[in-house]
């Protein structure tokens, strides 16, 4: 796959390639000096531009095609996966899967959207849209987990729930709905952490719990800043306004006490380097649990429902 | 591109208003003229066709609740800006004009009163204050009327009418769908029961949350459910939708509800239904 970059990664690119013709030049004159000047700047430039990224550009970070998918997790983050399949209902959502885990030798369930690498697994796996089938599938996981007082672990990445005709008739809003419920009252800790895309209801369908983490370039709102545009703005363009108003970043949601806690990327987004990726999550996921896992589960099921009864904003 | 060469309608204010302020109105459904009191005293709904006209809280308390029994709670909660929001208009500007529009203070009434003399903690929401949408103020309401009914241990109903989450309070908004079914499942686990009734139209985050949660949901006929809008699913699937789609009688024929029932009956079929909770 050719390396895609994004506008904002030009300048970086640019540098990257002068130094590459340096270094063909270097081997007939001594220009080490320059070349490693050069290299200072590049490290400058690219901590100026990651610090000062626009809402949109995290946005574009979050879905970039090389950016590490749950499937990349679960390989890299877990040991000893047994993919777990179906809702017992009714069929497999190829777009969410889950089963079992361990995360340094403990045993966790796992589930996520499962978005494709390209075209072909793409459409298998319906760009990560899950049709309820896929959430009946994770609740039935949730329960499993609950039943053998296993944590949760669930990993957010879709730009929303499939909006069709068989996923109306077979209720995707029940679906949805019963899942928040459900994740309300499931007694073993749950973590949530959003790592792509975190679109709305087919996002929270899977998202409550006693920790909400998100990846730093990660984004997480109400409706994507496109289909905020074209309902607000009445047209496409303005989804970079969009995205600036909806308040969609992990920094932005740490403020607003709607996560808890931001888990940083490797400089240059997740996909930059995967590796150090992998081992801050896994890092941070083992602190979680294992805190979670002292909390008596009375007062952890009292504390998950506080959180969210706390979230809204209104004058009395 | 500027507000005035916007090609397509609101969803809420520029939709022709089902019920002008003139002697006569029209069925939007048939046509059919009908007198204005006489549409009154067919509680809003077409003798010719039965369409349900769109109404209130206002209108749906005198339908429902036993006269002079209710008791308004909540009402001086008005929305915050936690955003700052700014789309073609900023949100507090928006939120004036709804007030103003509609002599309400957000998308939901809440309160107690007697249905055939039970009382329940009741909430009704208004399609007219900004498309019925969820924030943080109709999130809290339902959560205080949740509160209330566990308290006095009477049981809760919910009128939905709504597009969905409200935009302009994004996160928060999208918070309230696990907040208000968080509260359900407290309801749930101390036997207190929860009627949802779903009204025209009711979709997104508030079908996939609170709406879809009831131990027993009740939807009026013709009413259009869903999670998706019909223009969404559209757009996506790049096909005509079939009629009928995603009425209250598909959803019931595809067992998401428990039954359909029409506006004149409500109040009777609530109360034998109390009646149940009761004995």
């Amino acid at each position: 796959m050719a390396k895609v970059i994004l506008d904002f990664e030009k300048p970086i690119v640019e540098l990257e390639q002068k130094i590459a013709e340096m270094r063909e030049l270097g081997k007939q004159i001594d220009i080490s000096k320059e070349i490693s000047d050069l290299e200072l700047k590049i490290d400058d430039l690219r901590i100026d531009i990651y610090k000062n990224l626009t809402r949109w550009q995290r946005v574009q970070l979050a879905r970039h095609p090389e950016r590490p998918i749950t499937s990349d997790y679960i390989k890299n983050v877990f040991t000893d996966f047994v993919e777990l399949h179906g809702d017992r209902k009714f069929k497999d959502d190829p777009a969410i899967i889950g089963g079992f885990a361990k995360l340094n030798g403990k045993s966790v369930m796992l589930v996520g959207h499962q978005k494709g690498r390209d075209t072909k697994s793409n459409l298998y796996r319906n760009f990560g849209m899950a049709n309820p089938e896929g959430y009946r599938k994770a609740a039935r996981l949730f329960q499993l987990a609950e039943k053998f007082k296993k944590p949760i672990i669930t990993l957010l990445d879709t730009p929303g729930a499939f909006p069709g005709i068989e996923a109306e008739e077979r209720g995707q809003a029940e679906a949805i709905a019963s899942n928040l419920m459900l994740m309300s009252k499931i007694k073993t800790p749950i973590i949530v952490v959003v790592i792509g895309e975190g679109a709305s209801g087919g996002a929270i369908g899977i998202g409550v719990g006693d920790r909400i983490l998100m990846l730093e370039n990660a984004w997480y709102s109400v409706i994507s800043p496109e289909s905020c545009s074209s309902i607000l703005w009445r047209s496409w363009d303005y989804k970079e306004q969009a995205a600036e108003a909806l308040q969609l970043t992990a920094e932005d949601l740490k403020g607003h006490k709607i996560i808890d806690e931001i888990v940083s990327e490797p400089l240059g987004g997740a996909h930059n380097n995967p590796t150090a990726m992998y081992q801050n999550l896994k890092n941070v996921l083992d602190k979680e649990i294992s805190k979670l896992s002292k909390i008596e589960l009375s007062k952890l099921i009292r504390a998950r429902r506080d959180k969210f009864y706390a979230m809204g904003v209104w004058q009395e | 591109m500027a507000w005035f060469q916007r090609s397509q309608t609101n969803i809420d204010d520029t939709r022709p208003r089902e019920m002008p302020d003139g002697l006569w109105t029209k069925c939007t459904s048939c046509s059919e003229v009908i007198y204005k009191t006489e549409l009154e005293s067919q509680l809003y709904t077409c003798k010719k066709c039965n369409h349900h006209f769109r109404i209130g809280s206002k209108e749906y308390i005198e339908i429902l609740i036993d006269k002079g029994t209710f008791v308004e709670t909540e009402a001086h909660l008005t929305s915050g800006d936690p955003l700052e929001f700014v789309d073609t208009k900023a949100y507090p500007d928006r939120i004036v004009d709804s007030i103003k529009k509609t002599s309400l203070n957000d998308a939901i009434t809440t309160g107690t009163g007697k249905i055939g003399g039970i009382e329940v903690s009741f909430c009704c929401m208004n399609f007219n204050f900004i498309g019925g949408s969820m924030g943080s103020v109709v999130g809290e309401k339902i959560y205080r009327a949740a509160k209330l009914a566990l308290t006095k241990k009477i049981p809760l109903i919910i009128i939905s009418a709504s597009g969905g989450a409200r935009m302009q309070e994004a996160p928060y908004s999208l918070m309230q769908m696990a907040k208000t079914s968080a509260i359900l499942a407290e309801l749930g686990e101390n036997g207190i029961p929860f009627i949802s009734i779903l009204t025209d139209p009711t979709t997104g985050g508030v079908t996939a949350s609170f709406a879809m949660l009831g131990d027993i949901n009740i939807a009026e006929p013709g009413a259009l459910i869903g999670f998706a809008g019909p223009r969404v699913i559209e757009q996506t699937i790049r096909k005509k939708l079939p009629a009928g789609f995603q009425k209250a009688e598909f959803l019931l024929e595809h067992g998401f509800l428990d039954c359909i029932v029409a506006r004149y009956d409500l109040k009777n079929e609530l109360t034998n239904i109390l009646q149940w909770f009761k004995n």
